[in-house]
């Protein structure tokens, strides 16, 4: 998605799809930090995501910190950037987000449990040594995935407007 | 299925449906026929809830294995069970409506947002009804409020953003407020679980506790369009689409009632100056509400006119304190969500056939649409109180408890009561007179062909008939059902003058 694109002598390092915007309103400064620290911001909130179970961070704070990284693809790439990055609808993330969480809390159910109540499992694995997951990660990815997309649906049609 | 599995489903089913129909929001038919699955589910699922909690007791649930006062806890008792299955039923049935009128469809609207958002607000409203803890109901309002913020103002006109300005405005208001007293009550008794908190209040100074039990009336006051909290609903409601006003309409305001309720009777039991100021309130909210709709033009303004007047009923059932008062006041909630629904879709077909719902400009329809005149007959009739249709029935339960009462006060809010009724009876009569009788009027054509909702049109089509029908059927059901859902009512009732029954349920 983010591939650097095949550079011309002289011209500057840009972001895929912000060629659709007027010469005028780019940034060779912005688009070059947006590049740089996309990546960075992104693997930073899924930090955060993970590792909200006992310290700071969740998955509210992770989507928003990924929604983040988002507003500056846009900013410094428009409309068509941020299409560049993200080429789904925004119901998709939302959509799924609000199934997963709430499909978190129907396991539990299912499995015999109270709703929404957690489990755990501990696994040994190789390199990683014992890895534990418990079933709030699930959830908090369905929260990770509702901030996003409603960050991006905000992106896109409060966006669309403002760029007329 | 025990209630460990049912309880939760109510609010969790809609919830994961809405987020499956906005994955599928391209698939319309599979979104249309996912919504009413999951909400004809709610309804068998709010019967069996209903059952339980009459036989064997308030069904409690505590999420996440938590045990209460530490959790969140879900608690089903005979009240909420049977508000769940009214307003299940009611969602159900303008669903239909909707579906009918392609309001679903939303033409201008890419993101078909129409049907998560519904089943948003079912599981807000499923929420506020079930839950068992006071923070958590502050979250059911506001995932109701927000579903509602964008049904409100889903066809984007000028006017329905003026109208939802109004309402978003107040509803946050609300909320900060409502906010504000959980902290207060929180830092009185250190909990806001329900029932615990109705245990610690008790050692609480009076003077406190009197001022928490105001505060959270004027929060909910303002939901439920209490005087003198009501202005934004007459402003706000008219303006949605007839589905979304009539869904409003029916519920939005009793989940305010049924939060006034819960509280007052759970948490400030026996508070002498409440029941005082509950009843001034009532009579206030009767009387000018109902004379704020005797001179409206449009049909839709004066239905919400009468909304306001007639949650007066049931703050004075509430406001006598008794139990016949609060079994009155349950019986009349039930009626007044079928009926004022009903009336509420009735509204968008004449608007539908004549292009207007001003009353000056529509006449005569009952020659062009005989079947519409009697759907509006029907509950315009029932909520007046003419005998021997539902709202009747419960007017005369709470009338009696009233007299029963005795007290001068009491005796002032029946006499309103009493009035009030005659008054409505003559402004749906003048509404009747003005659309159905006279001569044929012309048929307004249709101002803005774009938006989603087409007027003016012999086009209608069968199913919102049906869904209009349907609940008219509802309504009249109530009446033949009167005596076994007095007796239920009766028995909500009783479990709402002894709160020790909901306390024991859920903290042991």
């Amino acid at each position: 998605m983010t591939d650097p694109q095949p550079v011309d002598s002289g011209a500057p390092p840009r972001l895929p799809g912000a060629d659709e915007l007027d010469a005028v309103r780019r940034s060779v400064v912005l688009e070059t930090a947006v590049r740089l620290v996309f990546h960075t911001i992104l693997v930073f909130s899924l930090y955060l995501l993970l590792a909200g179970h006992n310290q700071p961070g969740g998955g509210f704070v992770g989507g928003l910190v990924a929604g983040l990284a988002f507003v500056l693809r846009y900013i410094a790439g428009g409309r068509a950037a941020l299409r560049e990055a993200v080429p789904v609808d925004p119901g998709v993330p939302l959509g799924l987000g609000l199934v997963l969480a709430a499909g978190t809390g129907v396991t539990a159910l299912l499995l015999g449990g109270q709703f929404l109540e957690s489990g755990k499992v501990e696994l040994d694995l190789p390199l990683l040594g014992i890895v534990k997951a418990t079933s709030a990660l699930p959830f908090d990815t369905g929260v990770y995935l509702v901030v996003v997309g409603l960050v991006l649906g905000v992106l896109r049609t409060l966006g669309a407007e403002a760029e007329r | 299925m025990s209630t460990r599995v049912l309880l939760p489903l109510p609010v969790v089913l809609p919830l994961l449906t809405a987020g499956l129909s906005i994955v599928l929001a391209r698939y319309q038919r599979l979104q249309r026929l996912l919504s009413v699955l999951v909400l004809t589910s709610v309804v068998v699922i709010a019967g069996l809830l209903l059952h339980t909690a009459d036989t064997s007791g308030p069904a409690v649930v505590q999420l996440g294995g938590w045990v209460a006062p530490i959790g969140i806890s879900l608690v089903a008792d005979r009240l909420s069970a049977l508000l769940l299955l009214v307003s299940a039923t009611v969602l159900l049935a303008v669903l239909l409506y909707a579906i009918g009128q392609g309001v679903a469809d939303g033409r201008r609207s890419p993101l078909a947002v129409f049907h998560p958002c519904y089943l948003v607000l079912a599981a807000g409203i499923s929420m506020a009804f079930l839950t068992g803890d006071l923070f958590n109901l502050f979250v059911a309002f506001e995932v109701m409020l927000v579903a509602s913020y964008v049904l409100i103002t889903l066809d984007g006109g000028a006017a329905q953003v003026r109208a939802g300005m109004t309402y978003v405005v107040v509803s946050l208001l609300a909320s900060v407020l409502f906010v504000t007293a959980i902290g207060l009550v929180y830092a009185a008794t250190g909990t806001v679980n329900m029932a615990d908190a109705a245990e610690r209040l008790q050692d609480v100074p009076d003077g406190v506790r009197l001022v928490l039990g105001l505060v959270l009336l004027v929060v909910f006051g303002i939901k439920a369009a209490v005087f003198p909290l009501f202005s934004w609903l007459p402003d706000s409601y008219p303006t949605a689409p007839s589905p979304v006003t009539a869904v409003f309409a029916g519920l939005l305001t009793k989940v305010g009632v049924y939060a006034i309720l819960r509280t007052q009777t759970l948490l400030f039991p026996d508070s002498e100056v409440i029941s005082q100021v509950l009843l001034v309130l009532a009579v206030l909210t009767m009387v000018v509400g109902i004379l704020g709709a005797l001179v409206q033009d449009d049909l839709k303004r004066l239905l919400s006119f009468t909304i306001v007047s007639h949650i007066g009923y049931m703050l004075l059932g509430l406001g006598l304190a008794s139990k016949a008062g609060l079994a009155g006041a349950i019986l009349y909630t039930v009626h007044h969500i079928v009926v004022q629904t009903t009336l509420f879709l009735v509204a968008g077909l004449v608007e539908r056939r004549g292009g207007t719902s001003s009353l000056r400009l529509s006449g005569g329809l009952q020659h062009v649409a005989p079947l519409l005149a009697v759907l509006y007959l029907l509950p315009a009739l029932s909520l007046a109180g003419i005998p021997p249709l539902s709202g009747f029935l419960a007017k005369l339960g709470l009338l009696q408890a009233g007299v029963a009462d005795g007290g001068v006060l009491a005796m002032v809010a029946v006499a309103a009561a009493v009035a009030t009724s005659l008054l409505t009876l003559y402004a749906v009569g003048r509404a009747w007179s003005e659309v159905f009788w006279g001569p044929v009027a012309d048929v307004v054509a249709d101002p803005d062909r774009s938006d989603s909702v087409d007027v003016g049109t012999a086009r209608t089509p069968r199913l919102m008939v049906g869904a209009a029908a349907l609940a008219v059927v509802g309504g009249l059901a109530i009446t033949v059902v009167a005596g076994p859902l007095y007796g239920l009512s009766a028995r909500a009732a009783d479990d709402l003058v002894t709160p020790s029954r909901y306390v024991e349920a859920v903290l042991r």
